[in-house]
């Protein structure tokens, strides 16, 4: 009935899913650590501002930091307890880097502040939801956490088609998987409440069509809810990598391709993960606050991949705690899948809203080196934004910034095709992101050069207008000098001339001798 | 007849066009120390001998400066200069100075005296302080020169390395 027949995407690869390792069990409660770290960083780069100090006890719902403005989604505690620091830690980003966290020793009390304020559901705006999602702290749980608000309100057209995005395509990832098995109901009501809200034409949830049971999920739940749901779309789109990216999800599913350069909301279209969709729910409904996510642990490095509802905050290490410990000592973790994941070497990293993925893997020998590009072109076929790696490549080896950027090089979604199929085992993606870095590097070099002349400019204007009023205000001193004595003066000397002539005689005599 | 006719109209009404747009359409300055000022990192340090940047583009379009005179711009500056002028790349003199990591001004403010000497000395305004009161710079707006670390009676000023990653969170 409604697996509607959707399009395709160029390239892209079928991958072996190792999703039955960690989509078995139910979803479990991740228990209470001792310690919780907020990163302040946001997604803008920018971080958010403190709104404790250390030695404060706060509940679980405080707000810690941030909430200022849309792109600063406010970050709550998620369970009682002290604030102990601002540390710096290592984040959990690709790119890496350390900078300040909160962090909070837990008292085990696990109290936590009244919902907010609970919205009736039949009668707001779309400005009082946009209000609410930001308030709740709702950011993209898919892995970007990009603040959901803003990207709503990203585009100026209306948006007419809205995507909720359960097409889980990445290896061992079954976070969104589990959700939509368990909490269908959460998303359909979800995506319910956001198209009233809306008020757009289109309705469509997409999962893959190796998500049997999720899908079954929806289909029951949508039965359920009869007419309201009506209008809502359960799509199945192939079990191919990367058709859950944003980008390659749209064209599928309507035709319609996002510009180089914008985001979807520029041509109408809004696609929100399952799990969004689903704290955007609990948001209104139950007045919660994001700060729990569900997080897959999951690698042949642990010993029972699961699925786990986490606070934010967790350390690593106490959810592969909570999975029975490594296999091994010897392991190598990721940060989300095999493909888009990235290395980190210590397991005290907490998990923010952008990871859903811990991947836990034995290490398997030394990584092959990399060969001279033979330009076979195979990245090229592989490619789902139709780049030319090889090409991107050459350029970013020869440090060629200008040429990766007519490539297209901010295209690169890095779903990491390209490395796979590399028959030199270039890690092509890892290029590309440092390419990026250098080109936003020099972007930020050129941006505060330009402030700096423009500062300068008006410092020369500055001194050189108070110059020339220097030189008028002398000018006109001399001037008025040169025109001769003023009355005043003249007054006095006659005065003076006076006087003399009133004591003494007159020196003429003096004169003529 | 009339082609001579036809062609003297026609070459009239295209020298009267000609003329409008040369009227017109004219290049206002000299282009050429505009596009040199773009290269510049513009942290207006005076390191070349100018007194500023723009100057020193100005020298250079006049003939007068070489392009291997700016330290803060590095190697790549000189290249980029090199490609826009049509000259051979060379490194940087080290006459003028040596290439640092980014920085910025910093004062330590239980040394500061609030002499007021280091405000003028900045080329971007970016050192806010009075007379008798303390002074700090305002990091975002220093271009780190280093021309107020002489002007400090006490050396209160330090140069601290600006965080030179730059932010990929804003890579998406």
């Amino acid at each position: 009935m409604s697996a509607g027949l959707v399009g395709s995407f160029p390239g892209g690869l079928v991958l072996e899913g190792h999703k039955s390792l960690s989509n078995q069990t139910p979803i479990r409660p991740a228990g209470l650590p001792a310690r919780l770290i907020f990163p302040l960083r946001q997604r803008n780069g920018e971080d958010a501002p403190l709104r404790v100090s250390v030695g404060d006890h706060v509940l679980r719902g405080s707000l810690i930091a941030g909430g200022t403005h849309l792109m600063d989604p406010p970050i709550y505690a998620s369970s009682s307890g002290q604030v102990m620091a601002f540390e710096d830690h290592d984040l959990p980003h690709p790119y890496g880097g350390s900078n300040r966290c909160v962090v909070i020793e837990t008292d085990g009390q696990d109290e936590s502040l009244p919902p907010l304020p609970l919205m009736d559901a039949e009668t707001y705006s779309p400005e009082s939801l946009l209000q609410r999602i930001h308030e709740a702290g709702i950011v993209g749980l898919g892995g970007a956490a990009f603040p959901t608000a803003a990207k709503w309100l990203k585009g100026e057209a209306a948006i007419h088609t809205l995507i909720v995005n359960g097409a889980e395509c990445e290896p061992y990832i079954t976070c969104d998987d589990l959700l939509l098995r368990e909490r269908a109901d959460e998303v359909l009501r979800g995506t319910m409440l956001l198209s009233r809200c809306l008020d757009c034409s289109t309705i469509l949830i997409a999962v893959e069509s190796d998500m049997p049971e999720a899908h079954r999920a929806l289909l029951d739940t949508k039965t359920a809810l009869g007419a309201q749901a009506a209008a809502i779309k359960i799509v199945q789109v192939p079990a191919r990598y990367p058709a859950g990216g944003e980008r390659q999800l749209i064209p599928m599913l309507t035709g319609r391709e996002v510009p180089s350069g914008t985001v979807p909301a520029a041509i109408g279209i809004l696609c929100q993960n399952v799990a969004t969709v689903a704290a955007i729910y609990r948001s209104v409904i139950w007045g919660e606050r994001l700060d729990s996510r569900i997080v897959t642990v999951t690698g042949d490095g642990v010993k029972t991949p699961q699925n786990l509802e986490v606070r934010l905050g967790t350390p690593l290490g106490f959810l592969i705690e909570q999975c029975g410990d490594y296999v091994t000592p010897d392991r190598q973790i990721k940060l989300g899948g095999p493909m888009m994941g990235h290395p980190v070497t210590r397991d005290t990293l907490p998990v923010t809203r952008s990871v859903n993925t811990i991947l836990v893997t034995t290490t398997v020998g030394p990584t092959p080196t990399p060969q001279p590009c033979i330009r076979c072109g195979a990245c090229v076929d592989v490619c789902p934004t139709r780049l030319l790696p090889q090409q991107l490549y050459w350029h970013a080896q020869a440090r060629q910034l200008q040429a990766t950027l007519d490539q297209h090089l901010f295209d690169c979604i890095e779903c990491g095709c390209c490395d796979v199929v590399c028959p030199s085992h270039i890690s092509l993606v890892h290029e590309f992101r440092q390419a990026k870095q250098t080109a936003l590097a020099r972007q930020q070099a050129n941006e505060r050069a330009a402030h700096a002349r423009q500062r300068f400019e008006a410092r020369q204007a500055r001194k050189l207008r108070e110059q020339q009023d220097r030189e008028t205000a002398a000018q006109q001193r001399k001037s008025s000098l040169s025109q001769g004595a003023s009355p005043k003066i003249q007054e006095a000397l006659e005065r003076a001339r006076q006087k003399r002539a009133s004591r003494h005689l007159p020196p003429a005599s003096e004169d003529a001798s | 007849m009339l082609a001579i006719l036809v062609l003297s109209l026609l070459f009239a009404s295209f020298g009267w066009l000609l003329g409008l747009s040369s009227k017109h359409l004219a290049v206002q300055g000299d282009p050429l120390p505009n596009k040199i000022d773009a290269l510049l990192p513009q942290t207006q340090c005076g390191q070349c001998g100018y007194p500023g940047c723009r100057p020193y583009a100005e020298a250079i379009a006049r003939g007068e400066a070489d392009i291997d005179q700016c330290p803060p711009g590095g190697d790549a500056c000189v290249q980029a200069l090199a490609e826009l002028l049509g000259r051979e790349a060379k490194s940087v003199n080290p006459a003028f100075g040596t290439e640092k990591p980014p920085a910025v001004a910093f004062i330590d403010e239980p040394r500061c005296i609030g002499c007021a000497l280091c405000l003028p000395a900045c080329p971007v305004d970016a050192i806010l302080g009075a007379p008798k009161f303390m002074h700090t710079v305002i990091a975002s707006e220093c271009t780190g020169c280093e021309l107020c670390l002489p002007a400090c009676p006490v050396d209160c000023i330090d140069m601290k390395p600006l965080a030179a990653q730059p932010d990929p969170w804003r890579a998406s």
